[in-house]
């Protein structure tokens, strides 16, 4: 009884080790290295905030193997890329292509700055004109001077 | 007037923005495979693993690749819609079996029925991947000449399939 008791004690303690299968440690880090930095610029499609580096999707392993293997075959990063893109389209780039379509994505944003400028410049403008034109009094001019310090009799402190 | 107008008309082209942004499925991506030819394969057939099945032998026919796995879910949830438009209407549908087991995939099918002319292995996910698959169920109309005309992702509901995928295939098969 008791040596049952510590044979599933020792099971359960042992149990988590092979509870994951180990992924295989790639034999030529180099390759490995161009693949992750690869995989960081590319979108994981299932779980869609991820890159395809990080994520643990079946799918963005399958993908890793593919680049992995492609790579070996000696594909540029380009091709690799052109590959994806055919597949799954241009949403699998986190820096999506300048092209027509993205012309607007890529451009808007200063298009939007450029309206803000525009429109600030434009307020001003509009704002000095409506700004009525005041002359001093002889008064006032003169107190302006006594304040300036153009006059001698100020005390100064 | 003007002066609250035009925060108003920037404000509601905003919320229109939000609002198209907000009744879109993120999870819908469009495929670049639509209007190209279907890639092809040769994978084992389900039922007779030593016989293959390719894309090149439906040309000539309009039909439904069904991308369907034993492990998911929304495959079940699809899977009566399939069953009753393979009795009812006269449209091929082609499973690909992506990344199954053979004897689960054998009985998912005795259990639900058996919708496919013919279903095909995709063990590795190989022919998923050529065809920009990402999530299962996914479901390709393709034409005579084999060029891909549409791609449905995530199951097929009876809307989809009477406002979408039918009229398409009748169209198609004229």
């Amino acid at each position: 009884m008791k040596r049952l008791f510590l044979a599933l004690l020792l099971a359960l303690v042992f149990a988590p080790l092979h509870a994951k299968e180990a992924v295989p440690v790639a034999e030529d880090p180099v390759l490995e290295a161009r693949l992750n930095r690869l995989a960081k610029e590319l979108r994981c499609l299932v779980c869609q905030n991820e890159s395809l580096a990080d994520s643990q999707a079946d799918l963005a392993a399958d993908l890793r193997r593919e680049i992995r293997e492609m790579m070996r075959q000696g594909k540029s990063d380009g091709e690799i890329t052109r590959y994806l893109t055919a597949r799954y389209g241009d949403f699998v780039l986190y820096r999506p292509p300048v092209k027509p379509t993205t012309w607007l994505l890529w451009f808007g944003p200063f298009l939007l700055a450029g309206a803000a400028i525009a429109g600030f410049i434009y307020f001003l403008a509009r704002r000095r004109r409506s700004l009525p034109d005041a002359p001093l009094s002889p008064e006032e001019e003169a107190r302006v001077q006594a304040l300036l310090g153009k006059s001698p009799q100020e005390p100064r402190s | 007037m003007a002066r609250f107008l035009v925060p108003l008309l920037i404000f509601l082209v905003l919320v229109g923005f939000l609002w198209k942004g907000l009744s879109r499925d993120p999870r819908e991506v469009p495929s670049p495979l639509v209007g190209k030819p279907a890639p092809a394969f040769q994978l084992p057939r389900l039922d007779a693993p030593d016989k293959t099945f390719s894309p090149a032998d439906m040309r000539g026919q309009v039909w439904l690749l069904n991308v369907w796995a034993s492990w998911c879910v929304s495959c079940r949830e699809e899977h009566p819609v399939l069953v009753n438009l393979a009795q009812s209407r006269d449209v091929p549908i082609i499973g690909l079996n992506y990344k199954d087991q053979r004897p689960d995939a054998l009985a998912w099918l005795d259990r639900f029925g058996n919708p496919y002319r013919v279903s095909v292995s995709d063990a590795d996910g190989r022919v998923g991947i050529d065809y920009g698959v990402y999530g299962v169920p996914e479901t390709y109309v393709i034409d005579r000449a084999g060029i891909i005309r549409m791609k449905h992702i995530g199951p097929v509901t009876p809307e989809v399939l009477d406002a979408k995928i039918l009229p398409l295939v009748a169209e198609l098969s004229k």
